[in-house]
């Protein structure tokens, strides 16, 4: 059961290998991360890290490499070994059941659960480990309904309550706040501190590896390219061993606003019902001039994902005006084509395109019953289509084997230059986003970035709608920040701190 | 006034004991139906499933001359079909759904199938207890004469709603049906606690069918169930997966059931045949008002297909 007094332990993999048949996903990799360490591993989208962690975790069997736990070599067959040898994982995505209980959660993950729970007897065990803990969490309460944060430090609070003394965790801020990542990590390296925890982490976070890990190892291509202490490497040095020496777009210098920019999205008094139904969501108002990106900030689950549904036209409103140059926008085809509206959503694949239809057809969405004069047309000419996609994958460098493979066959970065072609061609007054990164490796999201702030200096207004904090001050010329589904703050990129946007997200304010 | 005329009151009366009657079937049906739902899969299959449970039921009991046999027997062939769709569910591709409609069609051809020679004999009863003794009125004393797979059905209802929380299976159940990654993080089988709660599922409604051909209404025919098996897949949505719920809905429905029969025995001679439609009525105006266009369903297991 829960055990504390376990010491940390270390963790050394010596020339690991692993190859999917004719693919070589790990290639001859040694790592070593000391009992009581913070280790930080980098590396691109593909670049093996997940690999290496699963060959630890004894998801994967390595095809060739040992592993030595504390010094001695071990044979991990499976994630139960693993996990008896005090190893354990906390994925990026939530293994906790959201309709249990923390506290149900907790005991039915233990190895020996008794038939008939005790409840008294498991609340007072459960509050007593807690005591000891860092973290302070309600117990009681559905998975469901706690925050982001909340969650991942019970998926924590979870590893250590089983006993693990080695704990793997894969981007574990992805879905926290500045302030909640800041907690989560210092808490647990605190821990590691205290010598009661091994830490691995993978993030893509320098700032973070930074200011918490005490050593780094960096993959490229499934091979080992740098390793050290963070105390002796700028972030400079990281990212040169993260992408070698592939050349990264450049964004465009910020041209400055117009004085008197023409104000193209008007959205008042908008109130559409929240996903359970129970809570609306409410947006005072908010303007978007031409030629100026207006960023959104905000925790995920706090009305974004509605905000942009409605101005999409998946969700309908109960109330308020969204307005494109002065006129109402409902989001039908014929509005958004009249007015300029191009969109770029989140999950592209999910929700921008129809996956199994072709990269071709797939990129003629917006144009296929158009004709070069942009009216009408009743027959749709194959070749017409097949010509413009050619002439957009050369633009765009989407990487395809052809044209006729379905959407769902490309990387997720080849997909999102696919619908940036479709969404940035031609003319464009109003452009939507939403987390347009998400999941992308380095150079892709340079390069897409690069695209987003060239269409506002071309004169677009740009919506955009991110988690990702480091984005919005890239790209952003006004921040505001969502939280509990209304827009509670807004600041010039001048005046923007990381801090307060922070605090303001979290609903501190 | 003569004790047997109580005019009007007969109809709450009627409905009351109609309920407790009626809900039954309803109770053991929604009840399995709640098991299986909560592991994250449906089995549509149990309207079959109750009709062969009656055939068998029936059967055995004509037979030995024990209606209990006769019970046994039918909760061991609603395991079986409920097995049967548990482990064809297991596949890669295999629609639940699908599989439910085909293993409804199929569990009542083969009832008739094999039920055809038991259509005539007569098969002894399960026992109800009267606890209508205190009164002489006599519909009293019929609507309480209860059926004791009524007294059980509401006892499971109640131990099923504590075995969710305080049991170690009520949990797993809960994990699988909520999150098959989660289950298998724990290193849990998900097909395998899907099969077993299928498997109980079937058991369950089979009992149902016993309750129908053995005590009320009674006799084996091919018209016996008038969609029972379907409308407590809806009753189990309508009661959000609560054990407890599912009870209070059943006698919701079991009530509803008998008020066609009750203003029928009150001498309502009109437009009776309408209420008769009032469990149908009741099943559509209950799915219409609990759902919404905007919101997802409140308490509904992750993993089960039609919510997703």
């Amino acid at each position: 059961m829960s055990d504390l007094g376990k010491r940390a332990v270390g963790v050394e993999t010596i020339g690991m290998s692993m190859r999917f048949g004719a693919f070589t996903a790990l290639d001859d990799v040694s790592i070593k991360v000391p009992a009581g360490s913070f280790h930080a591993l980098l590396g691109e989208n593909g670049a093996g890290k997940s690999t290496l962690v699963k060959c630890i975790m004894g998801f994967y069997h390595p095809t060739a490499g040992d592993i030595l736990v504390d010094g001695r070599e071990v044979g991990i067959a499976s994630p139960k070994d693993a996990s008896a040898l005090g190893l354990g994982m906390v994925y990026q995505h939530f293994t906790l059941v959201p309709s249990l209980t923390g506290a149900e959660n907790l005991v039915i993950s233990r190895e020996k659960v008794p038939g008939i729970i005790d409840w008294r007897k498991e609340r007072a065990a459960l509050a007593q480990f807690m005591e000891r803990m860092p973290f302070k969490l309600p117990l009681d309460v559905k998975v469901d309904e706690l925050a982001a944060g909340e969650k991942q430090k019970l998926e924590i609070i979870k590893q250590l309550y089983l006993g693990r003394s080695f704990l793997v965790l894969d981007e574990p801020t992805s879905v926290l706040t500045p302030g909640e990542a800041q907690e989560v990590l210092g808490l647990v390296r605190g821990m590691t501190k205290a010598g009661d925890l091994t830490v691995l982490m993978i993030s893509h976070k320098f700032h973070e590896v930074t200011a918490f890990a005490d050593d780094i190892t960096v993959l490229r291509k499934g091979r080992l390219t740098g390793t050290g202490k963070v105390s002796e490497l700028s972030h400079k040095q990281m990212a040169a061993m993260m992408i070698g020496d592939q050349p990264i777009a450049a964004l465009d210098s910020r041209a400055p606003v117009p004085v008197g920019a023409r104000q193209i999205l008007t959205v008042k008094a908008l109130k559409a019902p929240d996903r359970t139904g129970l809570k609306t969501i409410n947006i005072g108002e908010l303007d978007v001039k031409s030629g100026e990106i207006v960023g959104v900030a905000g925790i995920s689950g706090n009305g974004q994902k509605e905000f942009l549904e409605v101005l999409a036209g998946q969700r309908t409103r109960d109330a308020g005006d969204v307005l494109v140059k002065g006129s109402p926008y409902g989001a039908s085809r014929a509005e958004a084509r009249t007015l300029n509206v191009r969109f770029i959503p989140e999950e592209p694949l999910r929700n921008a395109c129809a996956p199994r239809m072709t990269v071709a057809e797939n990129m003629a969405f917006r144009t296929f019953d158009l004709n070069e004069a942009g009216k009408p047309i009743s027959w749709i000419r194959m070749s017409a289509i097949r010509d413009y996609a050619t002439r957009l994958v050369e633009q765009f460098k989407v990487k395809t084997a052809s044209l006729a493979s379905p959407i769902s066959s490309l990387s997720g970065g080849n997909v999102q230059r696919a619908v940036l072609a479709r969404e940035l061609t031609g003319e464009v007054d109003l452009l939507i986003v939403s987390n347009p990164c998400f999941g992308l490796d380095f150079s892709a999201v340079a390069e897409i970035r690069a695209r987003i702030m060239r269409a506002r200096n071309a004169g677009a207004a740009v919506l955009l709608m991110s988690e990702d904090l480091d984005e919005l001050l890239e790209l952003s010329d006004r921040i505001f920040v969502m939280s509990d589904g209304a827009l509670v703050y807004e600041t010039p990129i001048a005046k923007a701190s990381v801090q307060t946007i922070g605090e303001h997200m979290a609903g501190h304010h | 006034m003569d004790a047997t005329e109580i005019g009007l009151w007969g109809v709450p009366l009627a409905m009351l004991g109609g309920a407790i009657r009626v809900s039954t079937p309803f109770i053991f049906v929604s009840l399995g139906e709640a098991i299986t739902e909560r592991s994250g899969r449906i089995n549509l299959g149990l309207e079959g499933t109750l009709v062969f449970g009656a055939m068998t039921a029936y059967a055995v009991a004509v037979m030995t001359g024990s209606p209990w046999l006769g019970l046994l027997a039918a909760a061991a062939a609603g395991l079986c079909f409920g097995l049967f769709h548990g482990w064809i569910c297991k596949f890669r591709g295999v629609n639940d759904i699908a599989i439910g409609i085909a293993l409804m069609l199929f569990g009542s051809g083969l009832a008739f199938f094999f039920g055809k020679p038991f259509i005539q004999p007569s098969a002894p009863d399960l026992p109800a207890i009267p606890f209508g003794g205190w009164s002489d009125v006599p519909q009293v004393q019929a609507a309480l004469n209860v059926n004791v797979l009524f007294l059980i059905g509401a006892a499971l209802a109640v131990f099923l709603w504590w075995a969710f929380r305080n049991t170690r299976a009520g949990l797993i159940l809960r994990v699988v049906g909520d999150s098959s990654d989660a289950a298998r993080a724990m290193g849990l089988n998900p097909n395998t606690v899907r099969l077993i709660a299928t498997g109980i599922g079937g058991a369950l409604a089979g009992i149902g069918g016993a309750y129908l051909s053995l005590y009320y209404p009674g006799s084996w025919t091919e018209g016996i169930s008038s969609g029972q098996g379907l409308m407590a897949v809806a009753l189990v949505i309508f009661a959000r997966w609560n054990p407890l719920g599912c009870f209070a809905a059943a006698l919701l429905f079991g009530g509803a059931g008998a008020l066609g029969p009750a203003l029928q025995s009150v001498g309502v001679t009109q437009g009776y045949y309408l209420f008769y439609a009032a469990p149908y009525i009741l099943t559509l105006v209950i799915m219409i008002a609990t759902s919404s266009p905007s919101r997802s369903l409140a308490g509904a297991p992750g993993e089960l297909s039609i919510t997703k």
